[in-house]
């Protein structure tokens, strides 16, 4: 069953007739990132106005491994559970080198987590719920299709922003403004910002199949990924399992690809019958891409924001754009509202440090990841043969197979971040578990939170929202006897035992910006 | 400088290295170097120290 792209409304914006009050927040593009950035702020008692060009959702899947961390933060968004119930949890792992099958690994996640390591769910089913979620804050979130900025002119306390729709032109202006428009970001272009980075000379056709028949041997969806296959000499293949029945099919067409020409239906078709043999199967949407590992030097720019691929882009191997991009909405969100309500700009500044160390530390497993699949000499060739060849045999050699690694949450190394040792350490994003019947991240996330564990004194702050567990499986994560100053977006800033309300308050203020 | 004492296992390594390449051809023995070096670089498992290694070994080669 193929997915109904709807079309969203058009409506004239109130700005074509008459001057809009000055708007806390816009925020440019409604893709995920936008969306997000725009039910976080409501969450948050925060307005804001969101500005698309187009009046669909995302066409072909795109963005579809959902990680662990990212289905947390939607959790607190209020579309986790829509999206996990949707999404498919892949278990089995297969890893081929030629026809052989060098090893398989079974994914079965961990207990005492409410979300899987991670989904697989096409981003349009993402930005659909977004949408309907955003439509639950009528009073905050202003949805604007089919009006595209064109044009902005920075003044210092303000931006004025000039947006184009099909009644004409109109201007606005906002305290804020979050530059979500995406890789091609012609915010980004506008201000003439370099986006450096690592260009790799490897084109990738990505092709979504409709398929009936399960190419899997049981009924658990199966993710398999080829080295060098038979079929598709010398190059590489994925194939991963989506909702409805959609498979993503990865074929590697190397430096010199014709890029028009294979995206031909005759030269596609051919290509996916050598996957999945006689199996019936129709496109459903086929793309090819480059990868590229590159982000600008500073993702703030006074009252301009740069948020997901606009401020940063890696290869797809790792599933590390879409998830990066969920995990800055996460760290802007809250800092964002607190300068808005008077709180020090540093927060924002911190914004750009925290984020940037990630997209760093996103972009280097990427880089490693596009370096194993495409080995540029033939000495490095041999030695990424000779790893799959003893990977048949050696676990060690299994580790070092690099077909893109698990995007987990960076540990910011902050300044908001008071110096401590604990099991889950300063910057380190919380780590879920069994709470009160139902989970910790349902507990913890969203506002700053005292959590203390097990045998600790009970947390009790007039300021912040104190938890206390003594659920076996979190004390033995967070360790027995500890306290945790968790900001709201779940990443420790402080760790303690036995904590003064003096320690807490500096380690607060210190996570709020206010200290060096 | 004195005369470097042998390990009572230098030669012995030496000779079975020697040995495991007999009777293949320069790609297979290539290949063989190149497993055998990953396998060490799993015995030693310390990235500082291997890259320590990894120096020396390059010096030779950049004269």
């Amino acid at each position: 069953m193929r997915f109904d792209y709807p079309a969203f409304d058009y409506i004239p914006p109130p700005g074509l007739t008459e001057r809009e009050p000055r708007h806390q927040v816009a925020i440019i593009g409604a893709g995920p990132i936008g969306l997000a950035m725009a039910v976080d702020l409501a969450t948050r008692g925060i307005p804001s106005v969101v500005l698309d060009d187009n009046n669909v959702v995302s066409v072909g899947s795109r963005a579809i491994c959902w990680a662990k961390r990212t289905l947390e933060i939607f959790d607190r968004l209020g579309v986790g559970e829509r999206m996990l119930e949707k999404g498919v949890t892949w278990q089995v792992g297969r890893v081929f080198h030629g026809d052989d099958q060098i090893y398989d690994f079974d994914l079965l996640p961990e207990t005492g987590h409410k979300y899987p390591a991670f989904i697989n769910l096409q981003q349009y089913y993402v930005e659909q719920y977004l949408v309907e979620r955003a439509r639950e804050f009528p009073d905050l979130i202003d949805l604007r299709f089919r009006n595209k900025v064109v044009g902005h002119q920075d003044f210092d306390d303000y931006i004025n922003l000039t947006v184009e729709t099909p009644d004409g032109e109109y201007e606005i202006e906002t305290t804020y403004t979050l530059a979500c428009d995406g890789a091609p970001s012609p915010t980004r272009r506008r201000m003439g910002l370099p986006f450096t980075g690592q260009d790799f000379d490897e084109n990738f056709l990505i092709v979504d199949i409709e398929m009936e028949t399960s190419p899997f041997a049981t009924k658990l969806a199966e993710r398999w990924f080829w080295f060098e296959p038979t079929f598709h000499k010398g190059q590489s293949a994925l194939l991963h399992k989506q909702p409805d029945n959609i498979y993503r099919i990865d074929l590697q067409l190397g430096p010199d690809a014709d890029v028009t020409a294979e995206l031909a239906e005759d030269r596609v078709l051919p290509r996916i019958r050598a996957v999945v043999g006689d199996t019936p199967f129709k496109i459903d949407w086929k793309s090819i891409y480059r990868f590229r590992c590159a982000r600008l030097e500073n993702f703030v720019h006074n009252r301009m924001i740069f948020v997901g691929d606009s401020a940063h882009v890696v290869s797809p191997f790792g599933a590390r754009g879409g998830n990066g991009g969920i995990q800055d909405v996460d760290n802007l969100g809250w800092k964002l509202a607190a300068v808005l309500n008077g709180a020090s700009p540093a927060l924002i500044d911190s914004y750009n440090t925290e984020r940037v160390q990630a997209a760093d530390e996103n972009i280097l497993n990427s880089a490693r990841t596009t370096n194993f699949m495409t080995p540029k000499s033939a000495t490095e060739a041999m030695f990424r043969n000779e790893v799959l060849c003893l990977a048949r045999t050696h676990e060690f050699a299994r580790r070092l197979i690099n077909a893109g690694r698990l995007s987990l949450p960076c540990a910011l190394d902050s300044p908001l971040s008071t110096p401590g040792k604990a099991p889950v350490p300063p910057g380190a994003a919380m780590i879920d578990a069994p709470h009160d019947g139902g989970w910790l991240l349902e507990a913890v996330q969203g506002d700053f939170t005292l959590l203390s564990v097990g045998s600790a004194r009970r947390a009790d702050h007039a300021d912040l929202r104190c938890v206390h567990t003594s659920d076996k499986t979190a004390v033995a994560r967070y360790g027995d006897g500890m306290t945790y100053l968790l900001r709201p977006d779940g990443h420790v800033a402080a760790v303690f035992r036995d904590p003064t309300p003096a320690d807490i308050a500096s380690a607060q203020k210190r996570a709020t910006g206010e200290m060096p | 400088m004195t005369a470097p004492t042998p390990s009572i296992y230098s030669d012995r390594i030496y000779e079975a290295l020697m040995a495991t390449h007999t009777g293949l051809s320069d790609a297979e023995s290539a290949a063989l170097n190149a497993r055998l070096v990953l396998l060490l670089a799993n015995e030693v498992a310390d990235p500082d120290r291997l890259t320590e290694l990894f120096v020396q070994a390059r010096a030779a080669a950049d004269g």
